[in-house]
């Protein structure tokens, strides 16, 4: 399984992470071996077999739908850890253009 | 005091004996991490906390009151386990400044029992590496060689366990990172059962394999923080009630003595590549147990040799998702210069994440994504489902696998920083009991090359308890 440098630079970009042309090839290499490795799955005759998503064999954990309030200081302790806020919301750069 | 000998009952009778005060101790670990600073174990101390905590202890001392399990017991905590009010960076650079809000389930537990919080132990970033050279702040060194790596990613934890700078730690393991770094630094390492412990307050990595897990001294070590932290908890959805466990464990068979127990040598575990030394350790520790009395019996994973391979699928997958939330804007390091959102995001990342989260982020993504989901990721998810089922009908013929932890010992740092693969192939023996969510301990088992080899018991599913016993005769009389 050979992954191109332009491959690479696609999912680097679904991932939202910057790559220089440096970097974009020695990731190729390397993710590339890595699903060389990973590719003896494939060998595998599995379409008899069901996916296993988790091991806790536990499913549908719910609780009651009632909004349980924030105490002031702790959500002024979760915004102030936000890079950029303001009046007790947290700043973002512009969306679009 | 001699902190070499301190486990965490002989740590309590020092303080119940007055041999020295719960203040002396703290501070003699203070001193000992200054001392060791080389070995680079800890991130971040809490010696104010840490010294009120023991104040605390020693007045409830000094008036006679009973002790709590771990009351005035020094524990050092990996770096992605939140303790409110200390800074929590995981190891990565995008996280170097957050202090955390709240206290991880498991903290407060170790909180309410006495524990004293020493500081924050060095990891490889968001625990994604096998050597804790992917730590954005330096390497952790092996205590038994300094040039070697410690393993990982809880290496810090094992570290300060080995070099004796604290008591006992706390570890996290995805595919081994609690039990490779114990086998590799000859200390204890537990992994418990998927769901055994809330996750709540763990930076998640790969959230269908992530449990917390001690490293110790001794087996009883593990067992006693293991019994603290343990617990159904309503902020981890995985985790499972007393109620529903007992249900399980009640129908396991009572094994009073080793001469009651099957223990299973998978042979797929004792592969061509492995250090003969290592092997040979291994395998006269399984003649011993089997010349005192337990049934020793060959038994086979048919698909053991596929477990790496769905391991590097599953976890990156996940990780590609965990990861997402350090994106500039929640916490943590920010790009300022960006001109827009997209690009906070894409500078963000680029310049605060190491070249293994990276690597894991765009695999993940990879496997997840339209055309290659099929092949890779459900493919993955599949063979979990055989290797799962091999564990299970194994454990109705022994009632617990020895295996080796390892498959050598500790490797110079930097021998395999450039080559990911051949790192990763350091799991090997590790990451089946996270694809199938069993309990698994590594403990130490002599020496090979001048350094120490981990031998792993492995149980079913919420068999702890037979898990603990068998580490204990492997520990104790052998």
């Amino acid at each position: 399984m050979e992954l191109t440098k332009e491959e690479i630079s696609h999912i680097a970009n679904l991932a939202r992470l910057e790559l220089s042309e440096k970097e974009a090839g020695k990731f190729s290499e390397q993710i590339s071996s890595i699903l060389g490795y990973v590719k003896k799955l494939q060998e595998v005759d599995l379409s008899k077999v069901e996916p296993t998503f988790s091991v806790a064999e536990i499913s549908n954990v719910l609780r009651d739908d009632k909004v349980e309030a924030c105490d002031k200081k702790t959500m002024e302790d979760l915004i102030k850890i936000t890079p950029e806020n303001e009046n007790g919301l947290v700043k973002v750069r512009a969306v679009f253009e | 005091m001699d902190l070499k000998k301190l486990t965490i009952k002989k740590t309590q009778e020092g303080l119940l004996s007055k041999e020295f005060s719960a203040v002396e101790l703290t501070k003699e670990c203070f001193k000992e991490i200054e001392k060791e600073k080389d070995l680079n174990a800890f991130l971040a101390l809490n010696k104010d906390g840490a010294l009120i905590q023991a104040e605390i202890i020693d007045k409830k001392i000094t008036s006679g009151e009973a002790l709590k399990k771990l009351d005035g017991v020094p524990i050092a905590i990996k770096d992605n386990i939140l303790v409110k009010d200390i800074i929590s960076t995981s190891g990565s650079k995008i996280l170097e400044n957050y202090v955390a809000p709240y206290d991880a389930t498991v903290i407060q537990k170790l909180k309410e029992s006495g524990a004293i919080i020493l500081g924050k132990t060095n990891m490889d970033e968001f625990a994604l590496g096998s050597s804790t050279e992917n730590s954005a702040f330096g390497p952790t060194k092996n205590s038994r060689n300094r040039e070697c790596v410690p393993g990982g990613s809880s290496g810090g934890s094992a570290v300060a366990v080995a070099a004796d700078l604290s008591v006992a730690a706390l570890g996290s393991d995805t595919g081994g990172s609690v039990r490779q770094p114990a086998s590799l630094c000859g200390v204890v390492g537990f992994k418990p059962t998927y769901g055994a412990v809330s996750r709540y307050g763990l930076m998640a990595m790969a959230s269908s394999l992530d449990q917390i897990g001690p490293i110790t001294k001794t087996v009883e070590d593990a067992e006693i923080i293991f019994n603290t932290i343990r617990g159904k908890d309503k902020l981890d959805s995985t985790s499972v009630d007393d109620e529903r466990v007992k249900i399980i464990t009640g129908k396991f068979s009572k094994k009073k003595n080793l001469k009651d127990i099957t223990i299973g040598i998978p042979k797929e575990y004792f592969i061509s590549g492995m250090d003969s030394e290592v092997e040979k350790n291994i395998k006269n520790k399984i003649s011993e147990l089997e010349k005192r009395g337990a049934k020793i019996k060959e038994v086979s994973l048919p698909h053991a040799d596929y477990a790496l391979a769905v391991y590097y699928i599953i976890m990156p997958a996940e990780v590609s998702a965990n990861l997402a939330r350090y994106d500039g804007i929640r916490y943590g390091a920010s790009e300022r210069g960006a001109k827009n959102l997209l690009e906070t995001y894409f500078k963000t990342r680029a310049k605060n994440f190491g070249d293994e989260p990276k690597r894991r982020i765009m695999l993940g993504t990879y496997v997840l994504s339209s055309g290659y989901y099929d092949a890779y990721y459900l493919q993955a998810q599949k063979m979990r489902t055989l290797i799962q089922e091999d564990f299970k009908k194994v454990f109705t013929e022994v009632d617990c696998l020895i295996t080796p932890t390892t498959p050598t010992t500790a490797f110079k740092i930097g021998e395999k920083v450039d080559d990911p693969l051949a790192m990763y192939l350091n799991d090997i023996f590790t990451v089946s009991a996270n694809v199938a969510g069993i309990p698994a301990i590594s403990l130490p088992c002599g020496e090979a090359h001048g350094l120490p080899v981990g031998i792993q018991v492995m149980g079913q599913w919420f068999g702890e308890e037979i898990v603990f016993e068998v580490a204990k005769e492997i520990e104790n009389k052998l």
